[in-house]
C-alpha cells in the first residue's frame, strides 16, 4: 500500500497524474510539466512536499549533539527560525542524507529530511544520541501522520461523541509555495499571515497562529526562486491548499520540481549524491564547516583526509551545444580522463538541454566536452551549475 | 488533451505503441500513439532515422525524448526510409498535441507481400485500445 500525504485528494481534484515516489503516491504533474516550470519562474506555483519528514530535537543538548551530527555548524543559528542547509555524513565522510535544520532555541530544533531516507535517518540519528561521552540529552520525534510519534485522533462513538487525542507531537503536512509573486498571493490568501512573514530573510522562518492552528512559515525552497516553505497541522492541509489555489497559485509536481531544482543546480539527493559521495564531491564544500577546531563532527576526519575522493572528482554544469537530451548517468569525455552525467534533463527556462556531472579535478569552465548519448557523441560546454536563479538565465 | 485520442480506425497499431497507415502510393507512414505521448509527458525532442537506411520490423529506428525520459520507437514495418517529419523534429511538442497527425517517418517496404504479413501481424484500433 503506498503512503499518501493529507493533499492526495486535493491532488486527483486538481487533475494529477499520480506516480510512485519513495514509496509515496505523489504528482509528477497535473497537465504539463513544461507549464508549472514556467509558472514557478514566471508567477507562483506550489508542490505538496509533506512526503519529506520534518523532525524535532528537544532537550538540553540539542545544540551539542547537532554540532556533533551535521558538517554544517547550527552555532550560526542564533536567531529563532534561522534555517541552516547540511548534509548528515557517515564515518567515512559520505552523505547520508541533505537537510534543513531550524532553529528555535539551544534546546529545540526542527529538522527536514528526504522522503526516500527518512528511515535510515531517524535510526542513524537516534543511535548517535548515545554517541560520545556518555551520550547526548535530547530526544528525536517525527512529526508525520502515522508515525508511532504523531498524535492520532481516535473518533469517540455515542450521543456524547468528540475527539480523543492520543498524546504525542502533532503531524504537519508541508506546502512549498514558489516564485517571483509567491509570497504576494501568499498574503493574499492569507492577509493575517502577512505581519509575522514579511520581514523574513532567506532562510528564516517565522510561526503563525493561524485560525487552523500553528504554522511554520520558512523563507526556502528548492526551486532557485523566492518564496515560502509551510508547516500546517496535517487537518488543515487541504484547506491551506484550496486558499492557495483561490489566490492563482498553480499547483506543479515532482517533474516541474525536478527540472526547477536542476536549473538553480540544487542537488537531488539518491540521484547526485549518496552515501559513497563526499559533500566536496558534490559541490557542497561551502555546507561543510572546519572553522571551529574543537568540533569534531562526524565525517569530519574522513573529509580532511588526504585519501578522500574529492581530491579526483569535483562537481559542475553541462549545458548540451548538440541537439539531443542529457540524462543521468552518461559518461563525459574530457581531455583530463572521463566523468559521469549525475542528472541531466531538457531546461524549459534555456529551451536547451542541461546536466549536473562530475568530472575530474581541472576540467575548466568553459572548456568543451563530449558527452556520449546512445552511439553518439555529443558536445557540451562546461559551466558553473547554477544556470537560472530569479527567473534569468546565469550562463 | 487533443481531439483525436481515441485510437483512430483506418490506422494499425504495434505493441509498443507506433501507428502505421499503408498510404496510396505504397509507403508506410510512422507515427506514435497518444498513449504514447500522454505516458511520456511533454516531448522536447525527436531523433530521426536517416533518409536511405533499411531497418527490419521491430528494429529500432527513432527516439523520442520528453522532460521525463527517452523511449525508443521501433520500425512496425520492414523497407527503407524514404521520408521524415523535419517540421515535427523541429516542434517535437507537435507530438503531445495530435499523436496520429504528426508522423514520424515513412519506409518504403521492400515487398509488398513481407509488407502486407507485417502490417496483417499489427493490432486493430479495437484491439491496440483493449491492450492500455
Amino acid at each position: 500500500m503506498p503512503l499518501r500525504t493529507p493533499l492526495y485528494d486535493s491532488h486527483l481534484a486538481a487533475g494529477a497524474k499520480m506516480v510512485d515516489f519513495s514509496g509515496w503516491e505523489m504528482p509528477i504533474h497535473y497537465g504539463s510539466q513544461i507549464e508549472e516550470h514556467h509558472a514557478v519562474r514566471r508567477d507562483a506555483g506550489m508542490f505538496d512536499v509533506s512526503h519529506m519528514c520534518a523532525l524535532d530535537l528537544a532537550g538540553p543538548d540539542a545544540r551539542a549533539y547537532l554540532r556533533h551530527l551535521l558538517a554544517n555548524d547550527v552555532a550560526k543559528l542564533v536567531t529563532p527560525g534561522k534555517a541552516l542547509y547540511s548534509c548528515m555524513l557517515n564515518r567515512a565522510g559520505g552523505v547520508i542524507d541533505d537537510l534543513i535544520v531550524y532553529y528555535f532555541s539551544p534546546e529545540h530544533y526542527r529538522v527536514v529530511v528526504n522522503a526516500g531516507t527518512t528511515d535510515k535517518d531517524v535510526a542513524w540519528m537516534r543511535a548517535q544520541l548515545s554517541g560520545v561521552d556518555g551520550g547526548f540529552n535530547a530526544t528525536v520525534m517525527v512529526r508525520r501522520k502515522g508515525s508511532e510519534d504523531a498524535v492520532t485522533l481516535i473518533a469517540l462513538q455515542g450521543p456524547n461523541a468528540h475527539e480523543r487525542r492520543s498524546t504525542g507531537v502533532d503531524a504537519v503536512a508541508m506546502i512549498a509555495v514558489q516564485g517571483p509573486h509567491a509570497r504576494e498571493r501568499f498574503w493574499t490568501a492569507f492577509p493575517d499571515s502577512r505581519a509575522a512573514t514579511e520581514k523574513l530573510e532567506n532562510f528564516q522562518a517565522a510561526e503563525f497562529a493561524s485560525t487552523q492552528g500553528n504554522w511554520l512559515v520558512a523563507r526556502t525552497g528548492y526551486t532557485g526562486e523566492d518564496g515560502f516553505e509551510i508547516t500546517v497541522p496535517a487537518e488543515a492541509a487541504a484547506e491551506v491548499w484550496q486558499a492557495l489555489l483561490a489566490a492563482g497559485v498553480k499547483p506543479c509536481g515532482l517533474g516541474a520540481r525536478d527540472t526547477l531544482r536542476l536549473e538553480a543546480g540544487m542537488n537531488l539527493y539518491g540521484q547526485d549524491m549518496d552515501e559513497s559521495i563526499s559533500p566536496y564531491e558534490a559541490g557542497l564544500k561551502w555546507t561543510v564547516d572546519l572553522k571551529d577546531p574543537a568540533r569534531d563532527f562526524i565525517g569530519k576526519s574522513a573529509l580532511i583526509g588526504d585519501s578522500a575522493r574529492h581530491l579526483h572528482n569535483e562537481f559542475a554544469g553541462l549545458l548540451l551545444l548538440d541537439r539531443g537530451v542529457l540524462r543521468a548517468h552518461q559518461k563525459v569525455i574530457t581531455p583530463l580522463g572521463s566523468g559521469e552525467t549525475t542528472s541531466g534533463s531538457f531546461s524549459p527556462t534555456l529551451n536547451q538541454s542541461i546536466a549536473l556531472a562530475r568530472l575530474p579535478v581541472g576540467v575548466a569552465i568553459g572548456s568543451e566536452v563530449e558527452v556520449e548519448i546512445r552511439d553518439k557523441l555529443l558536445k557540451a560546454r562546461v559551466v558553473k551549475p547554477t544556470f537560472v536563479r530569479n527567473g534569468k538565465p546565469l550562463i | 488533451m487533443n481531439s483525436s485520442a481515441k485510437p483512430a480506425s483506418n490506422l494499425k497499431y504495434a505493441a509498443s505503441h507506433e501507428w502505421a497507415r499503408l498510404d496510396a502510393d505504397g509507403t508506410i507512414t510512422i507515427g506514435i500513439t497518444d498513449h504514447a505521448q500522454e505516458a511520456l509527458g511533454d516531448i522536447v525532442f525527436l531523433e530521426l532515422p536517416a533518409v536511405g537506411r533499411v531497418v527490419k520490423a521491430g528494429e529500432e529506428c527513432a527516439v523520442v525524448e520528453s522532460v521525463k525520459a527517452a523511449s525508443d520507437i521501433y520500425s512496425p514495418v520492414s523497407g527503407e526510409v524514404v521520408d521524415i517529419n523535419q517540421a515535427a523534429a523541429d516542434a517535437p511538442e507537435s507530438v503531445n498535441a495530435d499523436a496520429y497527425a504528426t508522423w514520424l517517418f515513412r519506409i518504403k517496404p521492400a515487398t509488398a507481400d513481407q509488407c502486407a504479413t507485417e502490417m496483417a501481424g499489427l493490432l486493430g484500433a479495437d484491439a491496440y485500445a483493449a491492450t492500455l
